[in-house]
């Protein structure tokens, strides 16, 4: 176990110690003590191992992550895992605005909830939050999977393009070209193993979960549907 | 009849034939003009400036011995690898989706044999303009389609993207007619669908903000790539004043003639500043700040000549970008094509529908056919020639003013044809002292 106090030998050296291990490492565990809610922590890692924070971070957590599993002992800031490639990010808290953000593939699991926007634009990655989702989540999301155990906020999926999103309790208001779609069993399937993957399947079973998706009503422009937008 | 004379026939200024033609093509279609480009209004230009060469005061330079240098450094306040380009003129960020794979590979061929840099546009960096591109900025865009973290560190140069000059504010959308396998796998999006490119970034909101992300993208890249932040002439001084703020090592700003894939027309025609305004304001935030020369400034928006090329690095750029003008020496709207341009309802010169992807040049396309029609071999080469051409006229003026370097032409080189043009440069009318605004008057 690599022992990192981010307080006493800073962001940089942090982030190039973790580049440095592109490639063949046994340097395979590390953990990060003293975040105290910095910025940038984790990020553009490319290399198959584990990182635990222990604390609370800042902006951009484990943004642009590539193979590695970052398990956030506390809450995130705003756009943890953005643009986030493959691997797993793991909060044990809350997260902050734009979760997720455009992340294009692995699995980003929050534990507490997450705010506004959370998978905003996102590209294929996959994301659980065991509990709710703030206002204008998945916004123009193109591909991935959302399962929310909890409520979603205002206009769920705004623009959606081909993102699955799953929620088990309230919507407060759909997106526009956002509505509620059939489930089929393709879909719980998908939804057991973000379950499992997510470690909730203690929480909540696949039919719990309502299935949203595009109307695709959006796709090309017509001026009849001018007053959607 | 009489024989009085009658009134001739009178066309109304308000209701000119072009305004009237687009009442009637708006009622019959319910949906606004979508087209490419930048405005096409005459507006306040370079044209209004003056350079007033060598005199008594002033001795010039011989033209075919003494050196006038062009080389430019971008990127020196804080990244490892600054870039050194040979000559200030860039060029400017198209996306590989608005632009066939063939055109991009010109681009960089061009601008590589030139010694200066390409950009990357909304759609990700393909191996075509990486391979041929020397050095590439890299943008990072609201959408971040095709944004990878292996990019970013292939990349030589770093551009966040906020706004550009000819929509300002605006996002962008590419036609479902251009969404072909390849530029639909690279954006993540079905094929054939209208595509929309966000007006904001998704994770991140005010200058703020915009400094967390420089400084996340910096990590990223181990503090290596400079970082451009690109801004359309809206506030220019407040926007380049918190872009050196927010971290930037270069402001690209970008004026409402710059062009673009595709906007609303009224959104080109009536948003934005042209780049002459923008320019003197950009340089005041800079100069204000202790930052003119350390944070570079890239301006566009309708350079074309030497000429202009002097001219904005008179008023205090570092360098310039063009993308409509390399699009014409690519070959867009060459006459040779005009009887296709007919066939489209247009003219070569005019033609300006390049979300359509019928371009008949080849260059604005996803058709295979069409863009197999372009050379990238003879584009590369005809760019190379023109930036040259570019790099020679902007020497020889200099020259004239006795500068060895392009960067030592200054705002007391010129003067202004037009009052217009005087008072958004601020330099003085030609045969006057008089700068509009300036000492209260």
């Amino acid at each position: 176990m690599q022992t990192f106090d981010l307080e006493a030998q800073g962001l940089r050296a942090l982030n190039q110690a973790l580049h440095n291990l592109k490639g063949q490492t046994n340097q395979t565990a590390w953990e990060v003590v003293n975040p105290k809610g910095s910025h940038a922590i984790a990020v553009g890692v490319d290399a198959p191992i584990d990182i635990t924070v222990r604390g609370s971070t800042g902006y951009y957590c484990a943004g642009m992550n590539k193979q590695a599993t970052i398990r956030v002992k506390g809450s995130a800031g705003p756009g943890v895992a953005e643009n986030m490639m493959s691997g797993t990010v793991i909060i044990d808290g809350d997260a902050s605005q734009y979760a997720g953000a455009t992340g294009r593939g692995g699995l980003l699991v929050i534990k507490g909830n997450a705010s506004s926007r959370c998978g905003i634009s996102m590209k294929g990655i996959d994301i659980v939050v065991h509990g709710n989702i703030g206002h204008m989540s998945c916004f123009m999301a193109q591909s991935g999977n959302m399962l929310v155990l909890g409520d979603a906020g205002d206009a769920l999926g705004d623009s959606l393009y081909e993102a699955h999103l799953f929620v088990r309790g309230t919507v407060k208001s759909l997106g526009t070209d956002c509505i509620e779609k059939e489930m089929r069993p393709e879909h719980l399937a998908i939804i057991a193993d973000l379950l499992k993957r997510g470690e909730a399947d203690h929480l909540a079973k696949p039919s719990d979960f309502k299935r949203y998706g595009s109307a695709r009503k959006l796709y090309t422009f017509n001026i009849d549907n001018a007053s959607s937008y | 009849m009489s024989d009085f004379p009658h009134t001739p026939p009178k066309q109304s200024w308000t209701y000119s034939n072009d305004v009237n033609a687009e009442i009637r093509r708006a009622a019959a279609t319910g949906i606004y003009d979508i087209r490419g480009g930048g405005s096409k209004r005459k507006l306040p230009h370079f044209d209004d400036l003056l350079f007033l060469g060598a005199s008594i005061s002033r001795y010039p330079l011989e033209g075919y011995r003494e050196k006038c240098a062009t080389d430019v450094w971008l990127g020196t306040r804080y990244a490892k690898k600054p870039i050194h380009l040979d000559i200030p003129v860039t060029i400017a960020g198209m996306s590989f989706g608005a632009l066939s794979g063939p055109a991009k590979e010109a681009l960089g061929r061009g601008a590589s044999a030139a010694g200066t840099s390409t950009t990357t546009g909304d759609g990700g960096m393909t191996e075509e303009e990486r391979g041929h591109s020397n050095t590439l900025v890299y943008q990072y865009l609201p959408s971040r389609y095709g944004m990878n973290p292996d990019d970013l560190r292939r990349a030589d140069a770093i551009e966040v993207v906020v706004g550009q000059g000819a929509k300002p504010g605006g996002g962008g959308m590419l036609l479902g007619q251009k969404i072909s396998d390849r530029v639909a796998k690279m954006r993540n999006l079905p094929k054939g669908i209208d595509q929309r490119s966000a007006c904001r970034h998704p994770d991140w909101t005010g200058p703020d903000d915009l400094e967390i992300k420089i400084m996340e993208i910096r990590e990223i890249t181990d503090w290596e790539k400079p970082i451009y932040v690109k801004i359309g002439g809206a506030r220019p001084y407040y926007d380049t004043a918190l872009a050196v703020k927010a971290g930037a090592d270069v402001v690209v700003l970008d004026g409402m003639q710059g062009g673009t894939a595709a906007t609303q027309d009224v959104f080109i025609e009536n948003v934005g500043m042209p780049i002459l305004a923008c320019i003197p304001l950009a340089v005041k935030a800079l100069q204000d700040l202790g930052m003119h020369r350390k944070v570079q400034l890239i301006v566009s928006g309708g350079i074309r000549t030497g000429a202009d090329v002097a001219k904005a690095m008179a008023l205090g750029a570092d360098a310039v970008a063009i993308g409509t003008a390399a699009l014409i020496a690519l070959g867009d709207n060459d006459p040779q094509w005009e009887s296709a341009y007919n066939k489209l309802g247009t003219t070569a010169g005019a033609y300006d529908d390049w979300h359509e992807g019928k371009d008949p040049a080849g260059i604005t396309t996803q058709d295979p056919e069409l863009f197999n029609r372009f050379d990238p071999i003879l584009g590369g080469r005809r760019l190379k020639n023109y930036l040259k051409v570019l790099t020679l006229e902007a020497q020889t003026i200099a020259r004239a003013c006795g500068k060895n370097h392009l960067h030592n032409l200054e705002p007391e080189d010129l003067c202004a044809l037009t009052i217009e043009g005087a008072a958004m440069a601020g330099v003085p009318l030609a045969g006057t002292n008089w700068i509009p605004g300036k000492n209260g008057f």
